[in-house]
């Protein structure tokens, strides 16, 4: 195989780590307002004590799950250093969204707990909400257009606007994007939690994966009539069969195995995702020949053997670690292992002491 | 202003801040993960105090620092696409094993270490935070190496036919000279940020115990001349005595929690004072590598604009008035001979000036024809006010961090804990100090490099994205500069609340099992 190919899987593979890890932890953001929201808590009191619960299942992981998607930035940089060139400074709108929505949610992961206001833990719920949303509709109207093709000059330079992008074949995919992951999260939950919130989760990705299963047929086939190849049909039916195995799974309450079906939903999306677009990696709808292929935008052989050596080395040891890090965390959790608020509350006085 | 200068604002603004925290995290890892294994080794309460003390500082500072990062990772691409076509082939590689060594392991161990109260063995516990501490480590040692490339671009080759330069020697660029003096250096100056946010947050709460324990026992003889005159009338003397046992049971605790910060002030100091010493030395190799690679920086950090010829013995002027145009400056204080020595090792040698180098420089650049390289606008010289004085501040912060470091050594002698106010200036100005040093040496560096992206192979203007609007770049940077204002704000103050909580009670450790499934956890978000 050519190194070219060889790091063109390497990237999706990168991207399909980056979506299977951190789209739970996104769908579990994005569960923050119904799952710890009024419609299912008791009182303010009970609703606090879910959002954490929620937090708790991600608490872990989710830092580790983030990192994937530097690993693929930094892959490309590296291997692809024109398909990074031309993506990060074509897509730079949605990118600074994008950014924005990362930093505020993961300061909300880490901060929200840190003060006892209620007006604090509400800011940067907001926070993570809407920072769990944004990265995953946009990661998808992003790729979707890449699969499409992009207005890209001779010069590898795009020449589109953020207009460009939201076409609806492209919108279409974001939202697909966004309902995979809400049901990916939702049997996360169920998988991690116990207690009424179990029961809730499982119903919500039941009816949300419907319309994720619906929506992403279409947008699958849509792609695919353009651009799919017979691998890139398979994969995109293994998906769909997936999908529809870990929702039965999950009417059946058997969550081990739903979560399963939706992991390889999304690892067999985003294969029919890079499958369809090799070997260009960003295909041009200016002219053809403007193509950004594996070959014109890759890095020297060199690199690319030095870079082989480090990820074959170092790979493996990064998933072991990381699943090991699962296995630690993989007790279930409930409300009643949520320990009492202890933020600041208990602090000591103020320095009255010193104003004397 | 047009999208070169923007993208240069915002890439200074953004690698500015993100540069604040990563020093503390770099620092605040090393003590917390002694501290913790200390408490491993001898089970004395104090230890673990101070572990998970200064462990939640380390949380709230290491969130900022990670989430910056990203926007570091995704810049390059954005704001300097030219420049990532160029040497992406060279410089992506650093990157990518960055995110693959050493992200991966500071995110998941912190994770680990965060959660692991009660959960895992307290040795393997103890050993999740050394991990992230190799972590940042290999996380700076990769980001060095790709920033030494650009002061001084080694094991490549430019190759004519794609129009960028190309990779010949991983090794060559892992262990480039520059980066053989930059890494020890910027890693000291970690420590010394460490040492400093230690010593500062440390002798704050030694001397606010202080002061509280004698407020309190004030108020218990005070309640205990108002018992004694009530005493035998029909006065509430019982409630008296119960304040005055719960005021005296406080001031005890104030009492008590003394020695605890005025161990860690000191343990502060000393990592100040180790690391002051490693950054000189190491700061001071650096020189003469920068004089002979880069010596335009050099005479831009003195100002230098006459070649001082072997023999003369060029001095270091540390205040100037007047302007740094080479016309009208008037050193104030001068110590004969020292540029020499920093630039050379000795006190006489030859340090070219900024007159001779400029034209050596367009004689030697100016000649390629190149027009992607520089044109006959290229000016060679650096912002010299800002790289003059840059380095003065960077050494000046420097020294005065290790000099507070000594001094607390002193008056903490013996086991004595000072209380004036100048221990609360010294509180603040220990971390201050350090980081903003750090944050002089990089504008230093990376102002004393212009007009080069990448040394003698590309400038800056030619580096920018051609595809992005300074309409993209102006929206980037306001929201940049503004979201990272408010975070700054709101960082700071979670920081010192948590400051001003100290170190929580001793709280015995439980064993990890599973026995008690329904306990509640003992950590959690």
């Amino acid at each position: 195989m050519e190194l070219t190919t060889f790091w063109f899987i390497v990237i999706g593979v990168l991207w399909t780590g980056y979506f299977v890890l951190e789209g739970f932890d996104f769908g579990v953001g994005m569960l923050f307002p119904l799952l710890g929201g009024k419609r299912h808590a008791q009182d303010a009191a009970d609703a606090d004590k879910r959002r954490r619960l929620l937090l708790n299942t991600i608490g872990p992981v989710w830092d580790g799950n983030e990192v994937w998607v530097l690993t693929a930035g930094g892959a490309t940089f590296a291997a692809f250093p024109n398909w990074y060139a031309t993506m990060f400074s074509g897509f730079y709108l949605p990118l600074l969204l994008i950014l924005v929505a990362l930093i505020l949610r993961n300061l909300g992961f880490e901060y929200r707990h840190k003060r006892p206001e209620p007006e604090w833990k509400a800011r940067w719920d907001l926070a993570i909400f809407w920072g769990s949303l944004v990265p995953p509709l946009l990661w998808g109207v992003a790729l979707t257009n890449v699969v499409r093709g992009v207005p890209i000059d001779a010069n590898m330079e795009y020449t589109g606007n953020l207009f460009t992008l939201l076409n609806p074949v492209g919108l279409l995919g974001g939202l697909v994007f966004v309902a995979l992951f809400l049901t990916h999260g939702a049997i996360f939950v169920a998988l991690k939690t116990d207690g009424p919130i179990r029961r809730e989760a499982r119903a919500v990705a039941g009816r949300v994966g419907v319309v994720a299963a619906v929506l992403a047929v279409v947008l699958l086939t849509l792609l695919g009539l353009d651009h799919g190849k017979t691998v890139s049909w398979a994969t995109t039916a293994v998906a769909v069969v997936a999908l529809l195995a870990g929702l039965a799974a999950n009417a059946r309450e058997r969550e081990g195995w739903a979560f399963l079906g939706t992991a390889i939903t999304i690892a067999m999306a985003v294969a029919s995702y890079f499958l369809m677009l090799f070997p260009n990696v960003m295909p041009s709808t200016t002219d053809a020949a403007f193509n950004l292929t594996v070959t014109n935008a890759s890095s020297t052989d060199y690199t690319l053997k030095v870079m082989t050596v480090v990820a074959l080395v170092f790979t493996p040891i990064v998933i072991l670690y990381q699943a090991w890090t699962y296995w630690i965390f993989r007790k279930r959790l409930s409300t009643k292992h949520i320990p009492a608020d202890v933020s600041l509350e208990h602090a000591a006085e103020p320095d009255t002491a010193l104003r004397s | 202003m047009d999208a070169t200068d923007l993208a240069r604002w915002q890439f200074a603004i953004v690698t500015l801040y993100h540069f604040l925290f990563v020093p503390i995290t770099i620092g605040l890892s090393f003590v917390v993960a002694v501290f913790h294994t200390q408490w491993v080794r001898t089970h004395n309460p104090d230890w673990m105090r101070l572990a998970k003390f200064f462990g939640k500082l380390f949380t709230i500072n290491f969130a900022l620092g990670l989430v910056t990062g990203i926007v570091q990772e995704f810049q390059f691409g954005m704001n300097w696409s030219a420049y990532s076509r160029f040497v992406g082939d060279i410089f992506g590689a650093p990157l990518a094993i960055e995110a693959l060594l050493a992200f991966f392991l500071e995110s998941v161990f912190l994770g680990l270490w965060i959660f692991g109260w009660g959960r895992i063995p307290e040795k393997l516990h103890a050993s999740t935070m050394w991990i992230v501490h190799v972590g940042t480590l290999l996380s700076a040692y990769f980001i060095l190496s790709a920033n030494s490339f650009m002061q001084h671009p080694v094991g490549f080759r430019f190759n004519p036919d794609s129009g960028r330069a190309e990779l010949t020697d991983f090794f060559a660029v892992l262990t480039n000279k520059v980066q053989l003096v930059t890494f020890p250096h910027v890693a000291f100056s970690a420590y010394l940020v460490g040492g400093g946010v230690l010593m500062g947050v440390a002798l704050h709460l030694m001397r606010r115990e202080s002061l509280r324990a004698s407020a309190l026992l004030r108020g218990v003889d005070d309640l205990d001349s108002t018992a004694g005159a009530t005493r035998g009338g029909t006065g509430s003397s019982a409630t008296a005595e119960m304040t005055m046992t719960a005021q005296a049971r406080q001031a005890t605790a104030a009492r008590a929690d003394v020695p605890l910060y005025r161990k860690a002030a000191r343990i502060g100091a000393v990592l100040t004072l180790v690391a002051g010493v490693g950054v000189a030395v190491s700061g001071d190799l650096q020189g003469k590598i920068m004089t002979e690679v880069q010596p335009m920086k050099m005479a831009a950090a003195e100002a230098l604009y006459e070649t001082s010829p072997q023999g003369a013995g060029a001095p270091f002027s540390v205040l100037t008035v007047g302007s740094l145009d080479g016309q009208h400056a008037n050193a104030l204080i001068e110590i004969p001979g020292l540029l020499s020595f920093l630039g050379t090792g000795t006190w006489d040698g030859e340090v070219m000036g900024i007159n001779d180098l400029k034209a050596q420089y367009a004689a030697k650049y100016g000649a390629t024809g190149d027009p992607t390289l520089v044109d006959a606008a290229t000016d060679y010289v650096p912002n010299i006010p800002t790289t003059y004085w840059t380095f003065r501040l960077m050494i000046g912060t420097g020294i005065a961090a290790a000099g507070i470091a000594a001094l607390v050594l002193w008056t903490t002698r013996r086991g004595r804990a000072p209380t004036s106010k100048w221990v609360l200036y010294a509180a603040v100005a220990a971390p201050l100090l350090p980081v903003f040093g750090n944050s002089f040496g990089w504008i230093f560096t990376e102002v004393g490099r212009q007009p080069w992206a990448v040394f003698g192979l590309m400038t800056t203007a030619s580096g920018v994205s051609p595809s992005v609007s300074v309409g993209e770049v102006v929206t980037s940077m306001t929201v940049f500069t503004l979201l990272y204002g408010a975070l700054a704000v709101v960082e700071i103050k979670l920081f010192l609340a948590y400051v001003r909580k100290g170190a929580e009670p001793f709280d015995p450790p439980t064993e990890p099992s599973d026995v008690d499934e329904d306990a509640p956890l003992a950590f959690a978000y």
